[in-house]
Parts: C-alpha cells; structure tokens; sequence
C-alpha cells in the first residue's frame, strides 16, 4: 500500500520551473556528469518546493511564497557597479553571465564557472545538500554561470576582491566557489542586487585552509519586487578564522542561508548581519554552524530594523557535535520595529553533544525609546532625523565591529541610503 | 521673553493634574528661580515649556516673544531658541556626542535658514566651549552621555547649551548630583550666557545654586502654582524657615 499522500497539484511557480528546466537544458553548459546532477536536483524539485511543514523552511513557506517565475531573458542587460570598496578586483556576473575579461591580482587565480561546467570539473560540487536544501536544488538544476577564485598559500590580498550578480529582470542562478589556501588573508565582498522583478539564485562555497583568515561580506539590495535566494556555504581549516558580514536592504521575497562547520580545531567563526526591511516583503535568514572540532569559537550578532508591513526571520541553528570540547559560541538576534505592521521571528536553537562546552543565546525585541526621542527632539533635531540617528545607533556597534575605516564608511553610506527611502 | 498664562497641565496617560493655573513673567535679560518642595510641578513645567508629549496643556497659555508655542513640536521649540538643560540627560548608546552636536548645532541653523557649520568651524567651536568648562575633549568621542559622571552629564548639558546659544534657557535641577567644584563650573558657565537678549529660567530645590546664579526674580512654586514671588532674598527666607512659612501664607 502506498503511504506517501497523493502529489498535490503543483503550483503555478513549481509548473513554471519544471518547464523552465525542459527549456533551458539544451543551452546550459555542461553534460554527462554535470547533467547527472541537473537531473536529481530537478528530482528534488519535482518532489514541490519547500511548505511551512518543513521544519527549515516553517516560517518561509517557499511553495506558498515563491509566486513569480520570471524566465530567463538572454536579451536582458545588467550594468556592472561601482566596487563598494575603493581599488577592488571585480568579478560581475551580469544577467547570469560572467566576463572573459577576468583580473589580474598576484597571487589569485580566478576561472569563469561556465568553463568549470563546460569540462565537468564543476560536477561534484553540485550536490544537494538533502531533500530541504531547495536553494541548492533550485541552483544546481540550473547554475549557468559565476566565478571560481583560488587564492595561493601565504597569499595577503591587499585589494578586496568583489563579486558581483547583477540581475536584469529575468532568471538568474550563479556559483561562486573560493579556495583560500592555507595562512592566506583577504576581503571578499558579494554584491547581489539588480533591475526589476528577477528570480535569482546564488550560491557561494568557501574553503579556509590551515591559519587562512578572510573578511567576507554580503550586500543584497534587491529591488523590491524581486526574488532572491542565496546560500552561503563555508568549511574552516585549522585556526583559520573567517568573519562574515551580511547587510539585507532589498527584495520581495529574500532567503539568506549560511551554513558553517568548523572543520578544523581552533577555527573561528564570526557572523554580523543587518536586516533592513521594509514594505510588504519577505526575509529569511537561516544560519547552520556545525561546530565539530574541539577548541573552536563562534558568535553571531543580528540586528533588525522592520518597518512598513515587513516580515523578517531569523534561524541560528548550533549544533556542538560531540567531539567539540571546549566550544565557545554566542549568539544574539536584537530587533528595532518601527511600525505596528512589521514583525520579525526568531529562533534561536542549540544542539549540544559535547560536555565541556560554554554556549548561549538572546534575542531581544523593541521600539525606538521614546525618552531619547524627546532628548534629541529637545535639541532641535526634527522627528525623522532624530529617528534616523536612533536606528543608525542601533545598527552601529555590528559595522563598527569590522573595524576597517572604509568598509564602516561603506556600509554606513548604504545604510543612509536605506534610510533615505525607507526611513 | 516668556509669558505663563494661567497653565493648566496633565500627565497625558492617566490624566493627573500637575499644573493648575501657573502665572509666571520672564523678562528678556533676567535670571528667573523657581523653587519649591519635591511634587509641586517644577520637572514637569520644564518639561511642558520643552513640549514632551506625555503631558498636555489643558488651559491657559505659553507666549514666547508674544507668540503661542503651544503648537509647536519640541524640535521647532529648540530650533525658535527654548533650550531645557536636562535634570537627568539621557544616555544614548551608539550616537557618539561629537556627531550629536554636528546634527543637532546644523539642524537649528538649518530651521533658522542658515549654512550647515563647516567642520573645522564646528570643532573650533565646540573645543572653546568645552574648554570654558573644563571638559576633555575625548569624551566628546564617547556616546552621547553613556558613563559619564553626574558632573559630566550636567556639564555636557552646559555644553550644548553654549554651542546652541538659545534665547530662553530653562535648567532643570542642574544642581543636583553636582559636587562644589563642578557646581562653581557649571555656574560660571550659565552666568557666561547671561545676556540682555537672552532670559534664564534656573529651577533649583535648594538656595546653593543661587549663590552662584544670582536671580533677579524668584518665585515659588506650589501644588501647580506660583504662590510667591520676589527678589533674591525670597530665596534666603526659604532656606532659612523652609517653604513651610510661605505655603501657610498662600493658604
């Protein structure tokens, strides 16, 4: 007797991406084994998108979520940016498409993807990671594009390397593997945004070899009729250290995934993101750190500002394997409202095996206070401007906390431009 | 400069009466006190002149220079030249008190349709007025009154109200939690403000701070009304029999 209940009906965006997969295969680089894998993460998809039943995705429910599916528009244009940090190497994946005309950095080697699916030697990292990781389905079915970056042992990177995925509308699904060889040092920024109502995936793969240290950070400024579903994916070597940086400022519908092991004793992870939401949209960020080598640290620092009729989550999922004595994690998830409509979910959750460990978590709701409002309004600094300084404080300590004068520079201009529109 | 008249206030939330029918005259150039025992209204008069929205005017009326605030949020009111030096200034973490004094220094001026100061100006400015008040210019790099001392907190609000330069200073128990030293400091830098253009309302719980402001006027306060005024010996007489003489006087 078959147990499994009746297929539902699909959905109008799962119809769309089933025949998008039929329409695009031909086109898309790679075959043999890198088509092997299209085809079961298209199984995985066949199975439907994600619901709220699924314990990941409770309060994303993707099927009910996910309602455009733009095609892809090969005609589409998407301008590369301006480098968010002064003297960057950039990489512009512009309208799902990489350019030819790659960098020169010392000691980086950098490949277009499509290079890396064209001769199969990108297959094996298209892997799904389980039957929930629809964002790894959605992308290894029909990853069309990105970046390899390798960067040679010993390596100090003076200039930011800067990733951009730029979409135009239209459909969109990009990789961005780094290799970071053993004691090298740099500052990787991960531009994604774009033009008009595009369904974009992104996924990078991080690897930090023996010592390596590496600042990385995300800007995602979407437009807000966009959909953009992104996974971060990082593996820690040996006392290596890695601290990424996340700032949501865009998108209708948005999924953040970051996922992080520590595979090698004494590694350090550090997480600071900010979410700035506003009007009828959607944002989810779900974090999964594996700590599973003794003697490893982490901590995690989320700050929300929700307004307009915004929903926002957070999922920080530690899981302390047994063999990892001696962790040391922290996480914190602290929300502004700033509206009666906007609403932000968090949870936090701790799976510890390990004994000797020191693990702890807060998350803290609130409104702006209503007594330094007066106090600045005292001063003669108008309502709105006074709000502003409130937020901007609110947000400070996560920036400041990088400590590199033009990137708090950086990021504090975008978060004035957030607050321009939005405020 | 300002004219009281017959002000009746409540606490918004709960509707309690605090101010009830309070008459008070201020002229341009004077130094007026307000005194009085704890509860008779002296925070929240200072708090209903600033605007604070947790009280609301129920009666009667505020003129500054003859026109009505009782409209104006509290930012027009410190822009129109109101300043009220907090009785406990608030501490705001993450805004750091240089960057304060930038936004809250060019957002009066922009109101008043003036140039933003340019930098070098600003911090001239603010590095003479801290200097007059024996204030280290590194703590202006720190969040806006986040641990600093009673006397520095106090001073920080002298400060403010020098680089604003408003035309009618209210101080709010500036007195309190100041040692004599910080006292005398803060004294001589409101009695530096004292000009013939600009009044100063000083509400104090005790005659000390009058030693060192000497007030043209003072003026009882009792129970949501002034019941007594007088010159600068009206303060002397309080200290010596309290305000006990001068309530059974007005009853």
């Amino acid at each position: 007797m078959n147990m499994h209940a009746q297929q539902p009906q699909r959905t109008g965006a799962e119809t769309a991406l089933l025949e998008a997969y039929d329409s695009r295969l031909s086109v898309l680089p790679g075959d043999g084994a890198v088509t092997v894998k299209r085809d079961n993460a298209l199984e995985v998809l066949k199975a439907g998108l994600p619901t709220k039943r699924i314990e990941a995705w409770h309060y994303t429910d993707l099927r009910r979520l996910l309602t455009a599916v733009p095609q892809h528009d090969a005609s589409a244009v998407a301008d590369k940016l301006g480098a968010l940090l002064d003297g960057s190497a950039v990489l512009p994946v512009l309208n799902g498409v990489s350019s030819a005309n790659l960098p020169s950095v010392d000691g980086v080697r950098f490949e277009r993807l499509e290079d890396k699916l064209r001769d199969g030697s990108f297959a094996p990292a298209l892997e799904v990671q389980g039957t929930d990781d629809a964002i790894g389905a959605l992308n290894a079915a029909f990853v069309a594009d990105g970046y390899f970056v390798d960067i040679e042992a010993d390596a100090e990177i003076a200039a930011p390397i800067e990733l951009q995925n730029i979409q135009a509308g239209g459909q969109t699904h990009s990789r961005f593997p780094v290799r970071v060889g053993d004691r090298a040092k740099v500052t990787i920024v991960e531009r994604q945004t774009g033009e008009g109502a595009g369904l974009s995936t992104s996924i990078s793969h991080l690897t930090l070899g023996e010592g390596a240290e590496v600042l990385w950070i995300i800007v995602q400024d979407q437009p807000d009729d966009s959909t953009y579903l992104g996974q971060f994916n990082a593996a820690l070597g040996k006392d290596s250290k890695l601290t990424l940086f996340f700032m949501n400022a865009g998108g209708r519908l948005v999924r953040q995934e970051v996922r992080v092991g520590t595979a090698g004793e004494g590694s350090d992870f550090q997480l600071r993101g900010i979410n700035l939401l506003a009007g009828d949209t959607h944002t989810d960020v779900t974090m999964v750190l594996d700590h599973t080598k003794p003697h490893t640290g982490s901590r995690e620092l989320i700050r929300n500002v929700v307004t307009g009729k915004a929903r926002g989550v957070f999922q920080g999922r530690i899981n302390v394997h047994q063999i990892a004595q001696k962790t040391d994690a922290k996480m914190a998830c602290n929300t502004l409202l700033l509206s009666d409509d906007g609403e932000f979910s968090t949870k936090p959750e701790l799976e510890i095996f390990a004994d000797d460990v020191q693990c702890g978590h807060g998350a803290t709701v609130k409104e702006i206070d209503h007594d330094h409002l007066f106090y600045l309004k005292a001063r003669g600094i108008d309502e709105k401007t006074a709000r502003g300084l409130l937020v901007k404080a609110f947000l400070a300590e996560v920036i400041e906390e990088l400590e590199v004068e033009p990137i708090v520079e950086a990021l504090e201009a975008r978060l004035d431009q957030w607050f321009a529109t939005h405020g | 400069m300002l004219e009281i008249k017959n002000l009746h206030a409540r606490i918004a939330e709960d509707g309690t009466e605090i101010i009830r029918g309070l008459n008070l005259t201020v002229k341009a150039g004077e130094v007026a006190a307000i005194m009085g025992p704890n509860g008779s209204g002296k925070s929240t008069l200072s708090y209903v002149l600033a605007g604070r929205d947790d009280y609301e005017v129920t009666e009667g009326d505020i003129l500054y220079n003859g026109e009505s605030i009782l409209e104006m949020d509290p930012a027009e009111r410190a822009a129109s030249g109101i300043f009220l030096a907090f009785q406990y200034p608030m501490e705001i973490p993450g805004v750091a008190t240089m960057e304060f004094l930038k936004v809250a220094m060019n957002a009066q001026r922009k109101a008043r349709g003036e140039e933003p100061l340019k930098i070098p100006e600003l911090l001239k400015r603010v590095k003479e007025a801290a200097g007059s008040l024996n204030m280290d210019i590194a703590m202006l790099k720190r969040p806006l009154n986040v641990g600093f001392s009673g006397g520095e907190k106090k001073r920080a609000e002298i400060l403010q109200m020098k680089l604003l330069e408003p035309q009618l200073c209210v101080l709010d128990e500036t007195d309190s939690g100041l040692d004599i030293d910080a006292l005398k400091i803060v004294a001589d830098g409101v009695n530096a403000l004292r000009s013939p253009d600009r009044a100063i309302v000083v509400i104090t719980h005790y005659q000390r701070l009058l030693e060192y402001i000497v007030p043209d006027s003072v003026h009882v306060l009792y129970r949501g009304q002034v019941i007594k005024s007088g010159d600068k010996s009206l303060a002397l007489e309080l200290e010596a029999n309290g305000y006990a003489g001068v309530i059974d006087e007005a009853a």
